[in-house]
């Protein structure tokens, strides 16, 4: 029996370990959350309003699927290698440390299979700001990843701000625990929205339904909605006190004699989403893209260039949840050894290539504008783990990627540049362009200057670890725990 | 073997499905100082929900939840003292000691 | 004299540094940029403890002294936005667990008969010196000279101060060379044609491969190592600690990976423990085999690590060369080109030493070290028939 693991019990491997199951695979699902359900299923009984979730009917089923698989919550997977066809054929090899998050002395597990499906989603992209580290500023996945799971909100009068249809279920979610939205306001100007959506992003078919919920929310709550403006500053002494917001061009540079300042004690920040490519990485998986997004390559089958793995959901292309479940079902099915032309796959194959177009809306309308450097100022930190300030990097630009990260602890920090990353390596490149001396070609700014010896790859997103460990935790019993029936 | 096979089991002592189930509350110490939750929460909901916005000592200011999903690490606190757990990734757990950290 | 300097990681930035203040007219060349490769990707340890007398041994003393004057000196000229060496004379203390106490104690007399300060510890002191140390260790020694610095930010400094002086950066790759009368009178790279009186190949692990293309092919191999990375921490690792096995790993030409534990804590907070040895080529691939191996080490060592978070890891290859010894000098087959390479895992501590041999070799300059056992003519080094 084909043996398929899948990490990450979001909607895309949820939807690919039911597919893999149905296709008679024997399958274990790895995910670090306390329980399955990713970025998207996170209602909790008693915590969260039923308002705030969608798709539940969808979720229980998906639920019930796993009745027949492996699953591992809690499970923190630091390793995948992928083990050479040798004395015990090809394989995958996955490693983890099970138990509550970040305890110590947790339960080794080793698994072993013979395909892999990725998906490990992604995070929130929000850009620096002056300001950003004050506490009550978040991220806009944290308010509704709080909002959802806990029932609680940072702050009482909470501003939204960033890019992207998201930002929406954030203000209701918000709004459902009892903060006070005091507007949402979106980046991107009109003319990029009617370039990627209609003139006001809910009134796309297809996510329709949805999103003209949530505008009625908006309204409902009277929440002001702008377009073309975002906080280029947020005010504060020990803690959020208000924020600048100004309008944006439509390469996002403030527009100057246009900030106000608006009073709120919490500041919701979202410009976007960033996958969580290390483990496709670490594999050798091909990734592809430019400095507004890296994705790992698949073909129509949701296949890596790497056979035996394949990778489904927000790691191969930002699409939300629907084109998540459509591409895990892909992933699974092919990952158990059916064919491409296998009629289960027909439902999932239309649904993604519907979805795969509303992904490059979203990208046309909300995708990250160079311009919102202009909001920085020198002293702005822009590495929070490690307090560095936009102006040490900028100094430190014109030396290889590797170098600038040391020299300046960028990137360098407990996050391992998740947060920065992409802002950083937007500064290097801003500055290398503005430099005179040194700066020669062949360094390449999107990271290709450093992480390999002799050779290019990709700087930020090649993390050894893809989740923190314990020294005492990477020993433990090396026994798989797949297959062993 | 630590998978539950039919089941969705969380692990260890953070129990979602035993102890702590979907409904009651929950009391952490937190500097020594009783906090009650609601039963499920994470620690930064615990926190969060008593009024706190910031537990953490940054080499510059407070830190609290950021990313709110386990990415930036800037909510760490210490549980039983055990250093560097994400207060956005672990449940409460009735009688969890948790400290602040404070990055020199 | 013109002189290319090619390769600008440790060796080369110091070579560029010393001949420029020497008044040669340098170009420092690396295909990626300054501190790109091993000198990045390794750690800081400028060790006379683990030095077994001989020709290297000699080397290491004179440089660790030379070391304490030059980081302070590159500190002191720092201009904006340059990063500090960070340079800490913390010295080492070497440990042995039961059954290693001997071999430990007969490698220290050896060295303070070459005048290594290498002093055995008792019980009281060795907790003082180091609360958290296990209290498994049988014998400690503590070597005062043992020093550590940031080996990426110093490259950087030394690059900087080798500008100051007149040296020229160009980010080009060396493709070839052009001989007039059996001398190399122009380097070719992927920026043009450089005309030069002189080339030293600083190539690191790559230098081989350099050597190759200027005409004089150099057994240089790649020896991969893995160093982990901890969560930043109150200091709880005063020295450079290690376990005395490090002493056999170090002269090892075996191909199988070894371990051996060198634990340090960094201005940053972070602690880091080193390292592996495999000889796979330039695989980029070293999977979880050395971390664990490394882990577990550096936990008996430190049994509070068990519970430390593990942030990162990252690797390097070494260059070294078949009989372990660096390769400093003129090669005997081209004339102009020089060679400083083959510094394997103590690179950073040899840099300010090799670069005063390569101005002795290139422009006559003085030097009390003795050059003989470091030239490229020496057999099995590939060079010589
Ligand atoms: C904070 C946040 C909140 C969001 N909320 C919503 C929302 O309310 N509504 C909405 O429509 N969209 C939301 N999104 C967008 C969401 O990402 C997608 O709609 C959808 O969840 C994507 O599904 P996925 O399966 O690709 O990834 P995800 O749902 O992100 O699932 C990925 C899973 O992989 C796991 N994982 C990753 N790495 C590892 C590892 N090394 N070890 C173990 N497990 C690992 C994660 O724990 C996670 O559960 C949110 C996104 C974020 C970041
Ligand atoms: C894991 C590990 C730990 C270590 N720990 C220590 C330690 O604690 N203490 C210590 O002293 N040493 C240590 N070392 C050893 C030390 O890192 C090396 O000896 C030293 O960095 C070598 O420096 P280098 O300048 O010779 O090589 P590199 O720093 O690799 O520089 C060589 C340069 O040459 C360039 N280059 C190559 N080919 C060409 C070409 N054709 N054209 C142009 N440019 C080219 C490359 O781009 C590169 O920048 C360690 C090494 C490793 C791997
Ligand atoms: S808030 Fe980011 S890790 Fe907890």
């Amino acid at each position: 029996m084909t043996r398929v693991a899948v990490l990450g019990a979001g909607p895309a491997g949820l939807a690919a370990a039911e597919a893999a199951l149905a296709a008679g695979a024997q399958v274990t699902v790895l995910d670090e959350g306390a329980r399955p359900g990713g970025q998207f299923w996170r209602h909790r009984p008693g915590l969260t309003d039923p308002r705030m979730q969608h798709g539940v009917r969808r979720f229980e089923q998906l639920q019930s699927a796993l009745a027949g698989a492996v699953v591992h919550s809690g499970a923190a997977v630091w390793s995948v290698e992928l083990r050479e066809p040798g004395e015990r054929g090809g394989a995958v090899v996955l490693r983890a440390a099970v138990g509550p998050a970040d305890g110590a002395r947790r339960e080794a597990v080793v698994v072993e299979a013979d395909a892999l499906v990725i998906a490990t989603g992604a995070h929130d992209l929000a850009l620096p700001i002056p300001g950003w580290t004050l506490p009550g500023v978040t991220t806009a996945g944290a308010a509704q990843a709080l909002a959802k799971r806990d029932g609680v909100s940072v702050g009482r009068r909470t501003l939204v701000a960033g890019a992207g249809p998201f930002l929406l279920p954030v203000a209701q979610s918000l709004a459902l625990v009892g903060s006070t939205v005091v507007g949402v306001h979106e980046a991107s100007r009109i003319g990029a929205l009617a370039g990627g959506w209609l003139p006001k992003p809910w009134q796309l078919l297809g996510k329709s339904a949805e999103l003209a919920q949530y505008a009625g929310a908006l309204a409902r709550h009277r929440i002001p909605y702008r377009i073309g403006s975002g906080v280029v500053r947020v005010l504060g002494d020990e803690r959020v006190e208000g924020a600048v917001v100004a309008q944006l061009d439509a390469d996002w540079r403030p527009r100057p004699g246009t900030e106000r300042v608006i009073e709120c004690d919490a500041v919701a920040l979202g410009h976007g989403f960033t996958p969580r490519l290390e483990a496709a990485v670490m594999l050798g998986c091909e990734v592809t893209g430019d400095r507004r997004g890296r994705f790992v390559v698949v073909d129509d089958g949701q296949r890596t260039t790497q056979p035996r793995v394949f990778a489904a959901g927000e790691v191969t292309g930002i699409g939300g949840a629907d084109a998540a479940l459509a591409e895990g079902a892909i992933a699974g099915y092919r990952a158990a050894g059916l064919a491409q032309d296998d009629e289960r796959l027909h439902a999932a194959l239309r649904v993604r290539d519907r979805m795969r177009r509303f992904a490059r809306r979203l990208e046309t309308a909300h995708g990250i504008r160079p311009g919102w450097t202009a909001w920085l100022d020198d002293d702005t930190i822009i590495c929070r783990c490690e307090a560095v300030a936009k102006r040490a990097i900028v100094e430190r630009a014109e030396v290889p990627l590797r170098a600038m990260r040391l020299a300046t602890r960028a990137g360098l920090g407990p996050c391992q540049a998740r947060t920065c990353g992409r802002a950083v390596e937007a500064i290097v490149a801003e500055a290398r362009v503005s430099a005179t001396g040194v700066t020669a070609a062949g360094q390449a700014v999107d990271g290709s200057d450093s992480a390999a010896p002799g050779g290019g790859d990709l700087g930020f997103e090649r993390r050894p670890l893809l989740a923190p460990v314990r020294l005492g935790e990477l020993g433990g019993a090396d026994r798989p725990t797949c297959g062993e029936n | 073997m630590s998978g539950a096979r039919g089941a969705t089991a969380a692990h260890g002592s953070s129990g979602a499905h035993g102890s702590s189930g979907a409904h009651g509350s929950v009391e952490i110490l937190v500097e020594g100082e009783t906090v009650a939750g609601r039963a499920g929460q994470t620690i930064a909901g615990v926190l969060l929900g008593s009024g706190r916005v910031a537990w953490r000592g940054a080499q510059q200011g407070e830190r609290g939840v950021f990313c709110g999903i386990g990415v930036c690490h800037d909510c760490l606190v210490t549980v039983n003292g055990v250093e560097g757990v994400r207060a956005c990734q672990r449940e409460a757990v009735h009688g969890d000691r948790v400290e602040r950290e404070v990055r020199g | 004299m013109r002189i290319a300097v090619i390769g600008a990681g440790v060796v080369g930035a110091a070579c560029a540094l010393e001949l420029a203040e020497r008044g040669a007219e340098v170009v420092l060349v690396d295909r990626v940029g300054i501190a790109a490769e091993t000198s990045s990707r390794c750690e800081g340890n400028l060790l006379v403890s683990d030095k077994a007398p001989g020709p290297e041994a000699d080397l290491a003393i004179h440089s660790n002294a030379r070391w304490r004057a030059l980081a302070d000196r590159l500190d002191a000229e720092r201009t904006g936005g340059q990063p500090e060496t960070e340079f800490e004379a913390k010295g080492g203390v070497v440990v042995a667990f039961p059954g290693g106490e001997e071999a430990l104690r007969r490698f220290a007399a050896a060295q303070r008969g070459i005048g290594i300060r290498a002093e055995e510890l008792d019980a009281e002191r060795l907790l003082a010196a180091e609360p958290h140390l296990s209290p498994e260790v049988a014998l400690a020694i503590h070597y005062p000279d043992d020093a550590q610095l940031q080996p990426s930010n110093t490259t950087q400094a030394l690059a900087a101060a080798a500008v100051r002086h007149g040296a020229r950066l160009v980010v080009a790759e060396v493709t070839g060379s052009r001989a007039e009368a059996g001398r190399i009178a122009a380097i070719e790279t992927t920026a043009g044609a450089i005309e030069v009186d002189a080339v030293v190949n600083c190539a690191g692990p790559w230098a081989g491969e350099l050597g190759r293309r200027l005409g004089a092919p150099l057994d240089i191999r790649p020896r991969r190592g893995v160093i982990l990375v901890t969560t930043p921490m109150p200091q709880r690792v005063f020295h450079k600690v290690y376990d005395a096995d490090y002493v056999g790993a170090v002269g090892s030409g075996d191909a199988a990976l070894q371990t051996s534990t060198v634990v340090e804590s960094t201005p940053g907070g972070t602690v880091l423990i080193g390292s592996s040895r495999e000889r796979v080529g330039f695989d980029e691939h070293p999977g979880v085999d050395p971390v664990r191996a490394i882990a577990a080490k550096a936990t008996r060592l430190f049994p509070f690590l068990e519970e430390t978070i593990l942030l990162r890891s990252y690797f390097g290859f070494r260059p070294y060369a078949p009989d372990h010894l660096p390769v400093i000098g003129e090669d005997p087959r081209v004339g102009g080109l020089f060679h400083a390479t083959g510094h394997e895992g103590a690179g950073i501590g040899l840099a300010p030493a090799t670069a005063e041999l390569v101005a002795h070799a290139v422009l006559g300059a003085p030097t009390s070290l003795d050059p003989v056992p470091f030239l490229p003519g020496r057999p099995g080094i590939g060079v010589a028939a």
